[in-house]
C-alpha cells in the first residue's frame, strides 16, 4: 500500500558550497561570483552588471581568479596532504558576473593577477575619457571615479589624442548623453529591452568609436527612460530635469514613497536646505524593484512652488476686504492658537452638519485623525477625490492617489471613491451641510461649484497650495507636503509604507496631523502629542493595524495582507 | 608645590622714585626730538590708510575669481569650494552654459558665485581644492560697507579683485 502522500513543502533552493577569498559560502544554485561575494560582504568591481539585468559580461571590471576541486582519473578529488581538496586554477582571469558558481569552486579576488587586471582595465577605460569631473553630473556617485581611487593606477600613459565623440545629445526629452563618458557598458541598452519593453538604444561604429544612440527616428521618451540615468554607473547619461542644478554630495537622501500612483514606489528624496531636488527609485523587491516611472519621479516640484501657504489665514467679511476689485485681499493672517480655537467653535456650532472632503493624498495617520473628526462632530458624509487613468503593464497603477486604501481602511471613503461627492454637494445645496472640512483637495475641481461653497457657513481648508477653494474659504491652515512630515501610505495591494521627513514644513505651516489634532472638540482633545503617539493610537484603535508598530513596518514596508 | 618667587627689597635710589621717572621722560624726549628734525631712523609709524604695507609673497588675502588671459572666468560652478569652505561663505548656484557662449564647450557655469566676507576665515581651503585653478587668495584685506550685503561678494566684484592669471594648459579648448 502506497504511503499518505505528504503536502509538498516548497523545495528550498539547491545550495552551492565554494571559497571566496578562503573564507566558505553557500549560496542558491545559479548564483554568478559578483553576488556570491556581496554575500560575504566582498565587492568586486563591476560597471555592466547589474542584479535586475541579464549578463552581458563586457565591462572586464570583475575579473577574479579561479579554479575548481582537481579531480583524478577516477573522478576523485584530489587531497592535500592535510586533507583538503587541491584547486587546480585555471591560469588566465575570468570575468566573475558571468561565472557561476559550482561546488567545490575557489575564488580569488585579491591576487596579484586580479589586481593587475583590474589595474589596466581602468587604463584602457579612461583612455578616452574627457576628465571633466568638475562640470559632470555624476561626479560624487561615479564608478569610474570611486574605482580609479580604488583600483587605478592613477596616472595615464596614454599621450595620443583623445576621441572625441558627440555630447550634449538629447536621447529624448528627458535624457541627456554625453558619449564621450561613456563606457559601452550597455546597461541602458538592456534596461530598455528587458525592463522597459522599448528596445530604441543601440551602439554604432567600432572600437573606440563606439557610440550610443537611439534608433534613427526614434526617441528615447518612454516612461521609464529615467532609470538609465540611474543605472548608468558613469555621467553619461544625465538626467535634463536635474543637470547642473546640484551636486550630489550636498544632497540629504531621505527615503520616502512616491505619491503619484497606488503602487508606492519606494523613492529617495535629494534636498537641500529645504529645496527638493531629484527623486530616485529606492529598491523594495516586492513593490518596484529597482525602478520607478518618469512621471512620478518628476512629480516633486510643487513642493518647491514659490506660492505655498506658509501662515494660517482667515476669511475677512465682505465689508472689511481691502485691495482694489482686481486684486482683492479677502484673506489676513491671523495667529495659529486664534485660527485653531476659532474653527473648534464654529465645528461645534455646525454639529451633525458636518462634511469632509479628505484627499487621497493624505497619510494613513492623518486620514485616522479626519474619521475621528467625523465621529466628534457627527460627519453627515465624508469622502475622498478619486484620481483614475490607464494603468501601464510595468508599475504605474490605474488609482493615481498613494492613500486610497489608507482611506478605504480608515472609512472616509467606499469601495468607489469620489462617490458621495455629489451627496455633499447636494447636501449644502439644501442646507443640511453647514461646514466643510477640506484636506489636501480642491473643492471645485472635485465638483463643488464655487455658488455652492459660498452657501457654507465654515468652510475649513487645510492645504499647501493656494486655489480655488483656499479662495473662498473660511479658515486656511497651512499644512505640510509629505516630505516634510512623516507618515505611511497603504498602496494598492494593501501594503503599508513609510515615509520619512526631508526638512521641517515652510513659514508656519505644520504637519497635518498636529493641526487636525487641534481641531478635535475640547472635551475630547487626544492624550498624545507626538507623531509616536498618534502612530500607536491609530494602530490601537484600527482592527486591521492592531499588531503593527512603526519599527516593524521597516523602510521595505509591511504586508497588511488580507487584513483588511 | 608652588614655587614662591621671592620678592626683592626696591633699593634706596629706587624707592626715591624720581630717577626712574626722570629716565623714562629723557627717553620720550630724544625720540620727540628725533622726530621733530625727521631723523629717518626714527620713524616707524605707517600713514595708513594713504600709505599701505607690502604685503608678502604667498600671502592670504580675500578670496577672488581669476579670468584666464583670453578674458574667460576660469570657474565652471562645480561646488567644491562651497563644500569645503569651514564657514560656509561661499554660495553658488550653477547653470548650464547658453549654447551660443564664447565658451560654450565647457557646458555648465556659476550663475550665482557669492562669497561673504563677514563669514571667511581666510584659510585658503578653496584655492586648494579648486580643480580648475579658478579661485585664489590675493592681496586685499581691507573691506568696509555701510550695509552687511556690501561684505557679500559677488561674482562681478570677485572677478574684478582676482583680475587676469594666465592659463599654461588651456584644457577646456580641445574638448
Amino acid at each position: 500500500m502506497a504511503e499518505p502522500a505528504i503536502a509538498e513543502a516548497p523545495k528550498p533552493p539547491a545550495l552551492v558550497n565554494l571559497t571566496i577569498d578562503d573564507r566558505p559560502v553557500s549560496v542558491p544554485k545559479g548564483t554568478n561570483v559578483v553576488v556570491a561575494a556581496k554575500k560575504l560582504g566582498i565587492h568586486i568591481p563591476h560597471y555592466c552588471f547589474h542584479e535586475k539585468l541579464t549578463v552581458a559580461g563586457n565591462c572586464r571590471m570583475c575579473l577574479i581568479e579561479m579554479g575548481t576541486p582537481k579531480m583524478s582519473p577516477d573522478r576523485k578529488p584530489v587531497l592535500k596532504p592535510d586533507g583538503s581538496p587541491e584547486i587546480g586554477w585555471i591560469p588566465r582571469p575570468q570575468i566573475g558576473c558571468a561565472t557561476t558558481v559550482s561546488e567545490g569552486m575557489a575564488i580569488k579576488t585579491t591576487s596579484k593577477m586580479v589586481e593587475d587586471c583590474r589595474k589596466g582595465v581602468m587604463e584602457f577605460l579612461l583612455i578616452n575619457h574627457p576628465l571633466d569631473c568638475p562640470i559632470c553630473d555624476q561626479a560624487g556617485e561615479c564608478h569610474l571615479q570611486e574605482y580609479s581611487v580604488e583600483y587605478g593606477t592613477g596616472e595615464s600613459r596614454f599621450v595620443e589624442k583623445k576621441v572625441h565623440k558627440p555630447k550634449e545629445v538629447e536621447l529624448g526629452p528627458r535624457v541627456t548623453l554625453d558619449d564621450e563618458r561613456c563606457v559601452m557598458c550597455s546597461r541602458c541598452i538592456r534596461f530598455c529591452q528587458e525592463v522597459a519593453h522599448d528596445d530604441v538604444l543601440g551602439f554604432m561604429d567600432r572600437g573606440s568609436h563606439t557610440t550610443l544612440g537611439c534608433y534613427p527616428g526614434k526617441q528615447l521618451e518612454n516612461n521609464y527612460s529615467l532609470n538609465t540615468v540611474d543605472i548608468c554607473p558613469v555621467g553619461a547619461l544625465t538626467s535634463t530635469d536635474f543637470r547642473f542644478k546640484m551636486r550630489v554630495w550636498f544632497l540629504k537622501e531621505t527615503e520616502s514613497i512616491c505619491t503619484s500612483c497606488s503602487t508606492g514606489c519606494n523613492v529617495l528624496v535629494g534636498s537641500r536646505e529645504g529645496v527638493v531636488y531629484r527623486q530616485t527609485p529606492r529598491r523594495n523587491d516586492s513593490v518596484n524593484s529597482d525602478w520607478m516611472c518618469d512621471k512620478g519621479r518628476l512629480d516633486y516640484k510643487w513642493i518647491n512652488d514659490g506660492h505655498r501657504l506658509v501662515q494660517p489665514l482667515y476669511r475677512l467679511d465682505a465689508s472689511h476686504v481691502r485691495g482694489g476689485p482686481d486684486r482683492p485681499e479677502t484673506h489676513v493672517a491671523i495667529e495659529w492658537d486664534s485660527a485653531l480655537k476659532a474653527c473648534r467653535e464654529k465645528l461645534s456650532a455646525a454639529r451633525g452638519s458636518l462634511a469632509i472632503l479628505a484627499s487621497g493624498r493624505c497619510s494613513t495617520e492623518e486620514l485616522f485623525l479626519l474619521k475621528s473628526l467625523a465621529s466628534a462632530y457627527g460627519a453627515r458624509a465624508t469622502d475622498i477625490v478619486g484620481r483614475s487613468w490607464d494603468a501601464d503593464k510595468i508599475l504605474v497603477s490605474a488609482d493615481r492617489n498613494p492613500n486610497t486604501n489608507g482611506a478605504r481602511l480608515m472609512g472616509l471613503a467606499g469601495e468607489k471613491p469620489g462617490s458621495s461627492i455629489a451627496a455633499i454637494r447636494d447636501g449644502i445645496e439644501r442646507g443640511e451641510i453647514h461646514a466643510l472640512i477640506v484636506a489636501h483637495e480642491c473643492a471645485v475641481k472635485a465638483g463643488i461649484p464655487v455658488s455652492t461653497l459660498q452657501k457654507l457657513k465654515t468652510l475649513i481648508v487645510v492645504d499647501i497650495l493656494p486655489g480655488e477653494t483656499t479662495l473662498h474659504a473660511h479658515f486656511i491652515l497651512p499644512g505640510a507636503s509629505h516630505v516634510e512630515k512623516r507618515g505611511t501610505f497603504i498602496n494598492g495591494k494593501k501594503r503599508i509604507q513609510r515615509f520619512q521627513q526631508a526638512h521641517p514644513a515652510r513659514g508656519l505651516s505644520l504637519p497635518d496631523w498636529e493641526i487636525l489634532r487641534h481641531l478635535m472638540p475640547g472635551e475630547q482633545t487626544p492624550a498624545f502629542s507626538s507623531f509616536e503617539g498618534l502612530f500607536k493610537a491609530m494602530c490601537a484603535q484600527t482592527p486591521a493595524l492592531n499588531k503593527l508598530t512603526w519599527n516593524g513596518i521597516g523602510d521595505q514596508g509591511a504586508d497588511l495582507g488580507n487584513a483588511f | 608645590m608652588p614655587l614662591i618667587v621671592p620678592r626683592r627689597e626696591l633699593t634706596w635710589s629706587e624707592k626715591l622714585y624720581f630717577p626712574a621717572y626722570f629716565g623714562g621722560l629723557a627717553i620720550t624726549v630724544r625720540h620727540f626730538l628725533n622726530s621733530l628734525l625727521g631723523r629717518k631712523a626714527d620713524k616707524v609709524t605707517m600713514e595708513y590708510p594713504e600709505e599701505k604695507w607690502k604685503v608678502p609673497e604667498g600671502y592670504r588675502g580675500a578670496p577672488t575669481l581669476v579670468s584666464d588671459q583670453d578674458g574667460r572666468e576660469k570657474c565652471v560652478g562645480c561646488q567644491l569650494c562651497e563644500f569645503v569652505c569651514p564657514p560656509r561663505a561661499i554660495t553658488i548656484h550653477p547653470a548650464p552654459m547658453p549654447e551660443n557662449a564664447q565658451h560654450g564647450k565647457i557646458e555648465k557655469y556659476a550663475e550665482k558665485f557669492e562669497i561673504n566676507m563677514l563669514r571667511c576665515i581666510y584659510c585658503g581651503l578653496c584655492e586648494e581644492v579648486c580643480p580648475e585653478q579658478a579661485i585664489f587668495l590675493r592681496q586685499d584685506y581691507a573691506f568696509t560697507g555701510y550695509k552687511r550685503e556690501d561684505l557679500v561678494h559677488d561674482k562681478k566684484r570677485l572677478l574684478e579683485l582676482g583680475g587676469v592669471m594666465p592659463d599654461p594648459i588651456f584644457k577646456w579648448k580641445n574638448k
